[in-house]
């Protein structure tokens, strides 16, 4: 296995005081300190080659982890194993092995352009000046870079940004790439851009990628396995249509009516979620009733100007996994 | 290729330093700046010297040569932090650096020592033709800069320069290692800065101090900022004394190193990133 997590807790501490001058008078004397378990016992193992969905809500432990497999975090207990190297103890052999994109930084210099940045990590990785032009030359095309290359980082679109630090995770030629939220903030074509790009990546080259997420488009558009993450716990681990049946066999049908009729729409086999103004919105499983039978039987009814299928959100799934 | 190889951190610095180049104008001010207070000091030095019972123990000519270096070297002085490396401290993304395969300490020592370099030779040569040239011709040659008391002074001066920016660096690094004992911020930067301006001979040349406190400030790390750089572009060290001086700055650049180095490792073992 190339990634073999066993037993993983990482416990935060974070100092309180109490409210009100009391309460900082108080803190000067004697701190608080309330302990969170950010992790709690987390486990798996991934192949080589394997592109695997990591999906929580907020605070779930996700960016601990990825932050702990990319040797940047100390864990409290446990066993951690990545190309057979521990992370944080051979720290610098092991990030020469892997790429990292955390969506909500750059690890481009500000105010280089960006084919310098790239000169620089050629440098920083101590890649060889043909290898790094061969690399780079492919990865250009890929993510159409062309244009963007004597820019400067701060002059670009996010899109755009994420774009180049795509490709300068890649520059190394890691054989493990993690990903935090690389589609956080993006317009779709920019969100579709950086998708086909990690599916050919990884069925091109074989890169293993681990790719947190709150899209669960991401995870639908690219992973054949996701794990599911919150409190600390994985809650689940397995393939995507597993998962679905498990906890999202439900779907979300919203529709606007024209009248003030709004009040009355309802379905034998569909639960109403929630009523405002002339918008509806109802959840039925479609495994029961077809979503073509379900829409046809409410337009027969309503004045329907518009409507929506879609997946719960993340956010709901996992609760509901959660609550189980 | 070994693990331990240059190349990163001379690109690295390369960079920094090309980029910190582009200021001009900042350069300008600072030049203007400088200049202007290096005269003001210049005048209270010289009312000083004029209304003094006793022979002072710096001839006036070494105390202005004193005062010019010191305003040519004024951003060498450790009061200033890298904003770049603050922020990355304050917004605990400091743990990303650890990504890339580099020593963290080696990185911000270079990073710093392109951040010292670039601004004062941007003013330390205008600034010393200024010195040099233009007082003397629009009349005021009583307070320009004075040549190097010898050859050998001046070479030796430029080697204690380097010195002192090494010194200056590795002492700013340990700075970065107390930024992340506070979460703030401020108050590490403020105490050391201040402690080296004032021991360092920026605002009172260090042989002006009282008898008594001479040794003290003449052992402490500061005094290799400014003043022994200083003491021997004007003779009052002779060259016989500036291999003492060197070994000063050489040692005190070491302990300050595996100080930094002590720190940074156990500040960075214990480090939070907020996230999840």
């Amino acid at each position: 296995m190339q990634i073999v997590v066993d037993g993983l807790v990482k416990l935060f501490h974070i100092a309180e005081r109490a409210p009100g001058t009391w309460g900082a008078l108080r803190g000067l004397v004697r701190r608080r300190r309330r302990e969170v378990r950010a992790l709690d016992g987390v486990s798996f193992q991934i192949a080589a080659g394997e592109l695997v969905g990591y999906i929580g809500p907020n605070g779930a432990g996700k960016s601990t982890t990825v932050k702990t497999l990319a040797g940047i975090l100390v864990p409290s207990q446990g066993r951690v194993e990545v190309m057979g190297r521990v992370p944080w103890k051979q720290r610098i052999d092991h990030v020469r092995d892997i790429g990292v994109v955390f969506g909500q930084r750059t690890q481009l210099w500000w105010d280089l352009p960006v084919v310098e940045s790239f000169e620089l990590l050629r440098h920083i990785y101590r890649v060889g000046a043909a290898d790094h032009a061969r690399v780079r030359d492919e990865l250009i095309p890929l993510l159409d870079l062309g244009r963007l290359l004597d820019v400067p980082v701060r002059q670009l679109s996010l899109g755009q940004r994420m774009r180049c630090d795509l490709a300068a995770s890649l520059l190394h030629a890691p054989p493990i790439l993690f990903l935090d939220e690389p589609t956080i903030g993006l317009d779709a074509a920019a969100k579709l851009a950086v998708r086909d790009f990690i599916k050919r990546l990884n069925r091109d080259r074989g890169v293993t990628v681990i790719l947190t997420t709150h899209d669960l488009d991401d995870v639908e558009a690219l992973c054949s396995r996701v794990m599911v993450i919150a409190g600390g716990r994985i809650l689940t681990d397995g393939p995507l249509a597993a998962l679905r049946e498990q906890v999202a066999g439900e779907r979300w049908l919203t529709v606007d009516v024209d009248d003030a009729s709004a009040g009355e729409v309802a379905d034998p086999d569909a639960t109403v979620l929630r009523r405002e103004g002339h918008r509806v919105c109802l959840a039925f499983d479609p495994r029961r009733v077809s979503p073509s039978a379900l829409i046809a039987r409410i337009t027969a009814r309503h004045p329907v100007r518009d409507l929506l299928v879609e997946n719960p959100p993340i956010e709901t799934v996992v609760a509901r996994l959660y609550q189980e | 290729m070994s693990p331990t190889d240059a190349r990163p951190y001379r690109a690295l610095a390369a960079t920094r330093f090309r980029a910190l180049l582009q200021y001009r104008g900042a350069a300008l001010g600072g030049l203007f700046t400088q200049t202007f207070f290096g005269l003001v000091r210049i005048m209270i030095l010289a009312a000083f010297y004029r209304a003094s019972a006793v022979v002072p123990p710096l001839p006036f000519e070494a105390a202005v040569a004193y005062v010019w270096l010191g305003q040519a070297v004024f951003l060498l002085f450790p009061w200033t932090v890298d904003p770049d490396i603050r922020m990355l401290v304050r917004s605990g993304n400091v743990a990303y650096e650890l990504c890339r395969p580099l020593d963290l300490h080696t990185l911000w020592l270079v990073r710093t020592i392109a951040m010292r370099t670039a601004p004062v030779l941007l003013r330390l040569v205008p600034m010393m033709i200024i010195a040099f040239a233009v007082l003397p011709a629009v009349g005021l040659g009583e307070w320009r800069m004075p040549a190097p008391a010898s050859a050998a002074a001046g070479a030796l001066w430029l080697a204690s320069f380097a010195g002192a920016v090494l010194l200056s660096s590795a002492m700013t690094v340990v700075i970065y290692a107390g930024l992340l004992w506070t979460v703030g911020g401020e108050g590490v930067p403020v105490l050391v800065g201040t402690l080296a301006v004032l021991a360092g001979g920026l605002i009172i040349p260090l042989p002006l101090f009282p008898d008594w406190a001479q040794p003290v400030l003449i052992a402490l790390p500061f005094a290799g900022l400014l003043d022994l750089p200083a003491r021997i572009y004007t003779g009052v060290l002779a060259p016989s004394g500036a291999a003492a001086a060197l070994g000063h700055q050489l040692v005190w650049t070491g302990v300050l190193i595996v100080l930094g180095r002590w720190l940074l490792a156990r500040q960075l073992h214990r480090i939070v990133v907020q996230g999840g």
